[in-house]
Parts: structure tokens; C-alpha cells; sequence
């Protein structure tokens, strides 16, 4: 097990004199508790998935990379803390947690400040349309988006699996689809569950960044409201930091 | 044939304004385990609900006054007032938030992880795999295409490694979450429920929490309604096919 870094928040708040009940922790309490962890290396998907959101609130926390030729990803040690043996796996004290999405929320909420508030749960109808999106992102558009990341980028580079184009074209086909769906939707609001960005969005980046390492990146093109929309996205400070350590093989 | 739903909700301040609201309607054929994951949801709210019969054979997921509330052409969709929705977990969380929080554990961070962890497993890990089994067992044969045998018993094999980890899961905790019943749970019933029609049950069933925690499942009144409405042919078999 290799411990690469103890992250530094990007956003450094001001200790919380006047904590604000809705709030988890005061700024003070979230301070003195110790960093969480991620287990599983900072470029896979998941991993990154929940990075991310860590670095949305702000929150310390540590990477400790996995070493998956000596199969540690199955090693009782990491079954405790997933026992379908996967990464991402989540420490925060006694606390154990797998499955991205699921961590994700939880760092949401321990974390959530007034400014900081990628969940809406406190607004039924907000809270409403961040989850239709999340599962949108979940169980349509990623179906239809992955399968092209797999084929084009990490079978060959990483599997050593030559790319079924067979298997792109009807990706593509869905894929056109599902992003009609999406410029019609991003052409009436700035993000997908309404006019602020939330949890539904920052979900497609994973998957989505290293569709832009493929040479299907400039489908984007042709849905301009959509392409703005990812735009938006990655030039978000916490974005940038974990595509930093998300760079994907060349095509 | 539509039926409303008569339960009125708790009578708070924060819910007054609900009852002088028109009844939530939810559109799909109901023995869609998409659907029933979210009349589950309704039934254990006690909420006051209007279901609207739609045809999958007729194509009306596919009908512009359908695409109008979903873009998607799916079901189900949920009308509350001014709010459309569809995705039946996003339906499913809308309607405990509003009415039955304690399903999700709002007030707990730990015990809404664990909820949430449990929700994605059914979703990512138990789900992807029964679903193919089912729609070849049950489905395939009344649309006249063959059963992958192979792919089921794939599945299957798959299967029996994951109930392993339910089965662990539910020997230290009476629910999937904790030692409360949660939408974690009640996620699973409705793919498990077509699953366990098959001569396959046995597989879970070899598996003693596993099998308790079902059964405890299926005794629950909301699934035992909804479950009236779930032929275990999809209708197929009496031509009420959805």
C-alpha cells in the first residue's frame, strides 16, 4: 500500500466563529478530525469521482494508491472495507464506505456550507432534479459514453484489447441520442438540474474527460449548449486539480 | 383503469399545504419493476397517489405527450404539482424525502451513507445481473426469442458470489443499512421479485440471511400490494400484456 499524498484543500476557509446548525461541523471541528481516505489510484474513474467532490468542499483528505498486479484490491485487508473488492474504497474513522456516488454524498454532507452546496437537500424540488440528473448520468448517459472510453482508450492501452468499432458505432448512435436529450435541456438552463451546478453535473466529468482523449471527442461539437456546459465544468478549480492526476493514455 | 390511492398525509405544519394539493400521479404499467420500485415507495409513505395505466405495446413511452414529460421515453414518471420526474430511484428519494425521511436516514450522516451505499450495490452490483436472467427466462419465451442459456448461467455463477456478500452483510445487520428497514431494502423488490419466480430462487434461497430478509420483505404490507399487481409472466400468460 502506498500512501502518494496528503491533499491540501483548494478552498482554505476561515475558522467558523458563528456555526450555523444546518451545517454538520463547524469549520473548527472539521479541522481538528483527522484527513479521510480514498483507496485506489487517483486516474480511475470512481477514485476520481470522489476526489472531485472532496475537492469541491474543501475537505483533507489522503490518497492511498493500490497496487493491483499483486491483486491487493482482493486482499482481506481491502475486502473489510469493499467487500466486492473494487476501488473506490472511503476511511473516514471508524467509517467505511464503497461505492463512488454513495461516498460522494456523504462528503457532501459532512462537509456542506452555505456556499458549498452540491445537493440541494434542503430544497425538495432542488434536491428532486439533482437526483433525476444523477441517475440520468448513471443509467443513460454513461452507458452510452463509456463503452466508447473502454473501446477506444483503456482496452488498447491498458488491457491490451484491440478497439471493436462495431461496439462504437452503436455507442455513437446511442450516444447522439441521449445528447439531443441534453442540448435541449442545457439550452434552457445553465446546468442540468437547474440554474446552479450541482452534484448531477460534476458526475459526467469522469468518464467524460477521457472521452475527450478519444478520437470521438468532437461529437461536442455538435451540441453547442453541451460543449459549453463541459466547458463550464472543467474550468472549475477542483476540476482542474484532479484532471491534473487523471492523464489519460494517448489514443 | 385508474385507482386513487386514499391515504392522506401526516397532518404537520410542514405539510399542509400537501393536502390541499391534487394527488401525485404516476405514469407506466405497473408491472414494470421500475414502477413497482417506486409504488413501493408510495405505498410505504402513505401517500396519496394516482396511478395512470400507459401501454408499452401501444408505444405510448414513445408518444410526444409522453416525450413532453420525459425526453427520455421512459417510465415511470412522476407528476407532483409543477414537478415532473423520472428515474425510479430519483422518483423513490423524492417521495421518502417529502414523506418518509426515516427510510432514508436524512438525520443521520452515517446511516444515509450506509442507505446509500446499499441503494447503489442493488444498482450496480445484484441488478445488472438478475436483469438479464429474468428477461430470458420470462420474457424471451413469450416474444418467441431463445434464452441465452449462457449468459444465464454466467449469471448465475456471478450470482452466488454476490449473495456471498449479502449474505455476511445480513448476518451482522437485520437490514441492509443497519437494523432499520430503509430504501436500501425496499430497492431491491421489485427486480428480485420476477427473479424469485424463476426455477433460479433457489440460488438465493441457499443463503439463510438472504432468505430471511426477503421473506421479511414480502411480508411488509406496501409489498404485498404491489406486489397483486406483478404477475410473475409480466401478464403474458392471461394477455394483459403491459
Amino acid at each position: 500500500m502506498v500512501l502518494t499524498s496528503c491533499c491540501t484543500p483548494l478552498a482554505r476557509r476561515q475558522i467558523d466563529t458563528h456555526p450555523d446548525p444546518s451545517h454538520a461541523f463547524s469549520q473548527h471541528q472539521l479541522r481538528e478530525m483527522a484527513p479521510v481516505k480514498v483507496f485506489g489510484p487517483a486516474m480511475s474513474t470512481n477514485v476520481a469521482r470522489v476526489l472531485v467532490f472532496l475537492e469541491e468542499v474543501g475537505a483533507e483528505y489522503e490518497v492511498v494508491d493500490m497496487d493491483f498486479k499483486v491483486m491487493e484490491h482482493k486482499s482481506p485487508e481491502h475486502l473489510a472495507r469493499n467487500p466486492f473488492g473494487q476501488i473506490p474504497a472511503f476511511q473516514d474513522g471508524d467509517l467505511l464506505l464503497f461505492e463512488s456516488r454513495a461516498i460522494s454524498k456523504y462528503v457532501l454532507r459532512k462537509y456542506k456550507t452555505g456556499e458549498v452546496d452540491l445537493l440541494r437537500e434542503g430544497n425538495l424540488k432542488e434536491a428532486a432534479m439533482v437526483d433525476v440528473w444523477t441517475e440520468v448520468d448513471a443509467h443513460t448517459y454513461n452507458p452510452a459514453l463509456s463503452p466508447i472510453v473502454y473501446q477506444c482508450l483503456f482496452n488498447p492501452m491498458m488491457r491490451g484489447i484491440p478497439t471493436d468499432e462495431k461496439v462504437v458505432a452503436e455507442s455513437l448512435e446511442k450516444l447522439k441520442k441521449v445528447l439531443e436529450v441534453y442540448e435541449a435541456r442545457l439550452s434552457q438552463h445553465e446546468y442540468l438540474a437547474g440554474d446552479f451546478v450541482s452534484f448531477a453535473d460534476l458526475n459526467h466529468f469522469p468518464y467524460t474527460f477521457y472521452f475527450m482523449a478519444t478520437p470521438h471527442a468532437a461529437l461536442f461539437d455538435s451540441y453547442p449548449h453541451v460543449k459549453a456546459w463541459w466547458e463550464r465544468i472543467m474550468a472549475r478549480p477542483a476540476i482542474k486539480k484532479i484532471s491534473a492526476t487523471m492523464v489519460p493514455p494517448k489514443a | 383503469m385508474n385507482y386513487i390511492n386514499a391515504h392522506f398525509v401526516a397532518n404537520t405544519d410542514s405539510h399542509n399545504s400537501l393536502i390541499k394539493m391534487a394527488p401525485m400521479k404516476l405514469y407506466g404499467w405497473a408491472v414494470s419493476p421500475w414502477m413497482a420500485r417506486v409504488l413501493v415507495c408510495l405505498e410505504e409513505a402513505g401517500a396519496e397517489y394516482e396511478l395512470v395505466p400507459m401501454s408499452r405495446s401501444g408505444g405510448d413511452h414513445r408518444q410526444p405527450e409522453h416525450l413532453a414529460r420525459n425526453p427520455f421515453g421512459e417510465i415511470p414518471v412522476l407528476e407532483d404539482g409543477d414537478l415532473t420526474l423520472y428515474q425510479s430511484r430519483a422518483i423513490a428519494r423524492h417521495i421518502l424525502r417529502k414523506y418518509k425521511p426515516e427510510l432514508l436516514r436524512s438525520d443521520n450522516l452515517q446511516e444515509s451513507a450506509m442507505v446509500d451505499v446499499w441503494v447503489d450495490v442493488d444498482a450496480h452490483q445484484l441488478e445488472p445481473i438478475i436483469r438479464p436472467v429474468v428477461f430470458n427466462v420470462i420474457i424471451k419465451p413469450f416474444t418467441g426469442s431463445d434464452c441465452d442459456q449462457d449468459l444465464v448461467d454466467g449469471s448465475i455463477e456471478k450470482l452466488k458470489k454476490t449473495l456471498e456478500v449479502y449474505e455476511a452483510r445480513l448476518s451482522s445487520s437485520k437490514y441492509l443499512a443497519g437494523d432499520f428497514v430503509s430504501l436500501a431494502d425496499l430497492t431491491h423488490f421489485s427486480f428480485m421479485r420476477y427473479f424469485m419466480a424463476t426455477q433460479y430462487a433457489e440460488v438465493v434461497e441457499a443463503y439463510p440471511h438472504v432468505k430471511a430478509w426477503w421473506e421479511a420483505l414480502l411480508a411488509r404490507p406496501s409489498v404485498k400490494k404491489v406486489m397483486a399487481g406483478m404477475p410473475p409472466d409480466f401478464g403474458f400468460g392471461s394477455g394483459n400484456i403491459p
